[in-house]
């Protein structure tokens, strides 16, 4: 068996590799994931004679953090467009800052939390708005620890133009929990401006 | 393309290296440490198996406290736990575990592939499904098992209700086992798209591939509703939330929407694929190729995107409003149309043809008659005022068995008789099959047809013991006689398959002379499955002779890949040459993680979050060790 195979395949370089598939799958069902916890909300409120039950949920914090989030994902875009191009010190800032914002984002929400007039125990309302930020808030720290593995890859030069599946599929899932994110934020912040009842 | 190539032809040199890059050791480590998609899926089937016997001894049980009125062999609270433990075994512990251990073993095979996308998920996933029955019942040891029924209604399930550790493991439970099914469907589903052999574009995919990779799709949109019912019947019960607590703004429906937008898609989720293996067989014993595969194909589709339109259909009696339940009742009744389109094509390739019959067969057409009697019984409790009438009698527990046991536990059956001699080499007795087949089908109709008339006599389900003089007791004294015939019936099942493991006639590669690419390496396969990987040319590539077809796939001659642990990736639709994939070793990393998955949830049922908090750490680390590249292995193309 002199004959390497290998050589004879045409390289494919665009297509996308099993685990860039298994991201999108895994991005699909938590997505689903959120779907459902955003339609128990919905759901409940539809029924409840009153929504939220006492006042709405302030912007003050939740409003700049939004901005946070949203702008980290255009940082791991510009990162991840720097590996493509094999600019290794674009990578780690980027992954840095991104991470950061991340972090930023979680210090912030941890916050709101603390000021908030009710709990998960007071109400139904209580219960959907702490699960569903919560459940937010664990993506977005399983998120950050994704960036921080990838930052000491980077780091260890790990990744090049064209071998660089866990930054691709970190900034997939980072992009994903930055989108749940305004799903939730116009849910539970601003739907109930549009559309709450007292 | 590809075939044009000069691929040298493999010699016997060829097929020892393979052997020496793929062999798993016999000992301890590579037990554990295994990722071959062909044990794993004997695994997934033996332990169905065994959930299957579990539910098995937990119905009969229960055929005997109702084989005569005002039996007491069981308590009120021990028949509410042995019926709740008999549903969520055999629905979600057995009914897709089974089907899932078909397609571990089978896909590769079918596909010309030497393993799964993503072998050590698969390893992963198998685990995590062993480690959450374990979780399930080890509520038997401390006397709290589940105790709600398989679909757990609030507020029956809340803490007030039932304060001990029950409907904790139920809720815990099936949240593991949700993981396992979540990550099994997603390694599907990269597999279908990826691991073709190279020419077998999706419309030459085999049907069961079809089916499997739609039933993983809905999986990944149905599971998410179940892992937020049951997590917030958690939070409910030990968080103090009122997720399903209408004291306090919550509601005991959203429960029952979430439970069934998962429940209804959950039911083809685990006949599809069992409905794609009699796809597979029927033909094969007809000795044609099936007739509309193009058909079937877009039923099965069709059946996988309507079966998220109907759950309200479990809801007919709950007071929602009649606009939305005749959109429900139009629906459930518009499924009925896909799946009696691939009945026709079934009956469409019997036609005419002259089938051979040996065991699968019987089965099969066992089934097909099965499947008929429990559509028409689903058809007539789609429409609403027969629903409100027989709802929670024993009518819905005699269309829900014919469904579950004439679609799932038939075909799978056929389907053991079938792949067992491509499993172990050896053929299963036809003579006891015979047997087999006779006294499982003689006892099923006597068992649960007479269901049918309790319910219609009012009788409800789930209660415990009744009064004579109701009109019941004949009834129930037939089914409960008909429950242990099927029973028996299992049990030469078992004893054939026990007994042809180690005496049955040598099979030869392929002993049905079947059409598709498992029948083309040896019984039982090598463990890189091929030689050479095949290319194929039409969707019956062992048969192309016989049909006249003009193409030709070649499964003798093709790249051996004998640098390492390799096999091809090809493109998701048209299946072209895309790249080598360098397949992973044996690794006690899945193994670890399910371990640390198992501590994490007994973390929770004890709420000892201290070891919650453990596990997850323990997660992390094995996570990242995982995803670390090997020192010794090059920068793959992926990584």
């Amino acid at each position: 068996m002199s004959l390497d195979s290998r050589h004879l395949l045409p390289p494919s370089t665009r297509e996308h590799p099993p685990g860039w598939w298994a991201m999108v799958c895994l991005i699909i069902t938590e997505g689903a994931l959120f779907a459902y916890f955003l339609f128990s909300y919905f759901y409940l409120a539809s029924m409840a004679p009153q929504w939220p039950p006492n006042h709405l949920p302030e912007l003050k914090l939740a409003g700049p953090n939004t901005v946070i989030l949203i702008a980290s994902s255009f940082v791991m875009w510009w990162a991840e467009r720097g590996i493509k191009a094999g600019q290794q010190m674009r990578l780690r800032i980027g992954l840095l800052i991104t991470a950061l914002m991340g972090i930023v984002f979680l210090v912030i929400q941890s916050r709101e939390y603390a000021g908030l007039k009710f709990t998960a125990s007071s109400h139904a309302y209580g219960s959907l708005f702490i699960t569903i930020t919560a459940f937010h808030f664990a993506h977005v720290v399983v998120g950050v620890l994704m960036m921080l593995t990838t930052q000491v890859r980077a780091w260890l030069g790990h990744f090049t133009e064209r071998h660089h599946l866990a930054v691709t599929n970190t900034a997939l899932y980072w992009h994903f929990v930055d989108i749940v994110w305004i799903f939730v934020f116009a849910s539970l912040y601003l739907s109930p401006r549009i559309w709450g009842h007292t | 393309m590809a075939t044009t190539a000069p691929y040298a032809a493999p010699t016997a040199e060829t097929a020892e290296r393979l052997d020496e890059i793929w062999h798993t050791p016999h000992t301890l480590y590579g037990r554990l440490a295994t990722v071959d998609h062909k044990i794993i899926g004997i695994r997934y089937l033996v332990t169905s198996f065994v959930f299957l016997v579990l539910g098995g001894l937990e119905a009969a049980v229960m055929r005997a406290q109702l084989a005569q009125p005002n039996l007491h062999l069981l308590s009120a609270e021990a028949y509410n736990q042995i019926f709740t433990m008999h549903g969520t075994t055999m629905i979600i512990w057995y009914a897709a575990p089974i089907l899932s251990g078909f397609s571990n073993y089978l896909w590769p095979l079918l596909f010309g592939s030497r393993d799964m996308a993503l072998p050590r998920i698969n390893a992963l996933s198998y685990w995590l499904f062993l480690f959450s029955g374990i979780f399930l019942y080890s509520s038997v040891l401390v006397g709290q098992m589940p105790d709600r029924g398989w679909f757990a209604y609030a507020p029956m399930t809340e803490l007030q209700y039932s304060p001990a550790l029950n409907m904790d493991f139920y809720a815990l439970g099936i949240l593991f086992i949700t993981i396992s099914t979540t990550v099994g469907s997603i390694n599907f589903l990269v597999t279908m798209l990826k691991m073709r052999a190279p020419g077998m574009s999706i419309n030459r995919m085999p049907i069961m591939a079809w089916s499997t990779a739609t039933i993983s799709l809905m999986a990944l949109f149905a599971l998410p509703s179940l892992s937020a019912a049951c997590i917030f019947l958690f939070f409910d019960r030990r968080l103090a939330m009122h997720f399903f607590d209408s004291a306090q703004g919550g509601s005991p429906l959203l429960w029952q929407h979430l439970f069934w937008i998962f429940g209804h898609p959950w039911v083809y989720i685990v006949v599809l694929p069992a409905m794609g293996m009699a796809s597979m067989m029927i033909p094969t014993f007809c000795r044609r190729p099936l007739a509309g595969y193009g058909y079937v194909v877009m039923s099965t589709i069709m059946t996988g995107l309507i079966g998220f339109g109907v759950w309200v259909h479990h809801m007919f009696a709950t007071g929602l409003p009649p606009m939305a339940l005749s959109f429900f009742s139009a629906a459930s009744l518009t499924i009925v149309i896909p799946s009696a389109v691939t009945v026709f094509a079934w009956i469409a390739t019997l036609w005419d043809s002259k089938p051979v019959m040996r065991t699968p067969m019987l089965f099969l057409l066992g089934f097909v008659l099965l499947f008929v009697i429990g559509g028409v019984s689903g058809v007539m409790t789609a429409a609403l005022p027969f629903d409100w009438q027989l709802t929670d009698t024993y009518f819905v527990v005699a269309h829900i068995h014919y469904v579950l046991i004439g679609i799932n536990l038939f075909p799978v059956i056929a389907a053991v008789y079938y792949w067992f001699p491509k499993m172990t080499g050896r053929m299963m007795d036809e003579r006891l099959g015979r047997w087999n087949f006779w006294v499982m089908f003689i006892g099923f109709n006597l068992g649960f047809f007479p269901m049918h008339i309790s319910g219609m006599l009012g009788m409800p389900r789930r209660i415990y013991t009744y009064s004579g003089g109701l009109g019941w007791d004949a009834v129930n004294l037939v089914t409960s006689i008909g429950a242990y015939v099927f029973a028996v019936g299992v049990l030469l099942f078992f004893i054939n398959v026990i007994r042809s493991r180690r005496s049955g006639a040598i099979a030869g590669d392929n002993p049905w002379d079947a059409s598709t690419l498992e029948w083309s390496v040896s019984s039982p396969p090598p463990e890189y499955n091929f030689l050479v990987i095949p290319t194929v040319r039409s969707r019956d590539p062992l048969w192309e002779d016989r049909l006249g077809l003009p193409e030709r796939s070649s499964v003798r001659e093709g790249p051996t890949l004998t640098e390492g642990r390799e096999t091809l990736a090809t493109t998701p639709l048209d299946a072209e040459l895309a790249r080598v994939l360098h397949m992973p070793e044996d690794t006690l990393i899945p193994l670890s993680l399910a371990l640390a998955t198992l501590v994490l949830f007994y973390g929770l049922l004890l709420r000892a979050w201290w070891l919650a908090g453990l596990a997850v750490l323990g997660l992390y680390v094995v996570i990242n060790i995982w995803l670390w590249p090997k020192a010794h292995e090059p920068l793959s193309e992926e990584g």
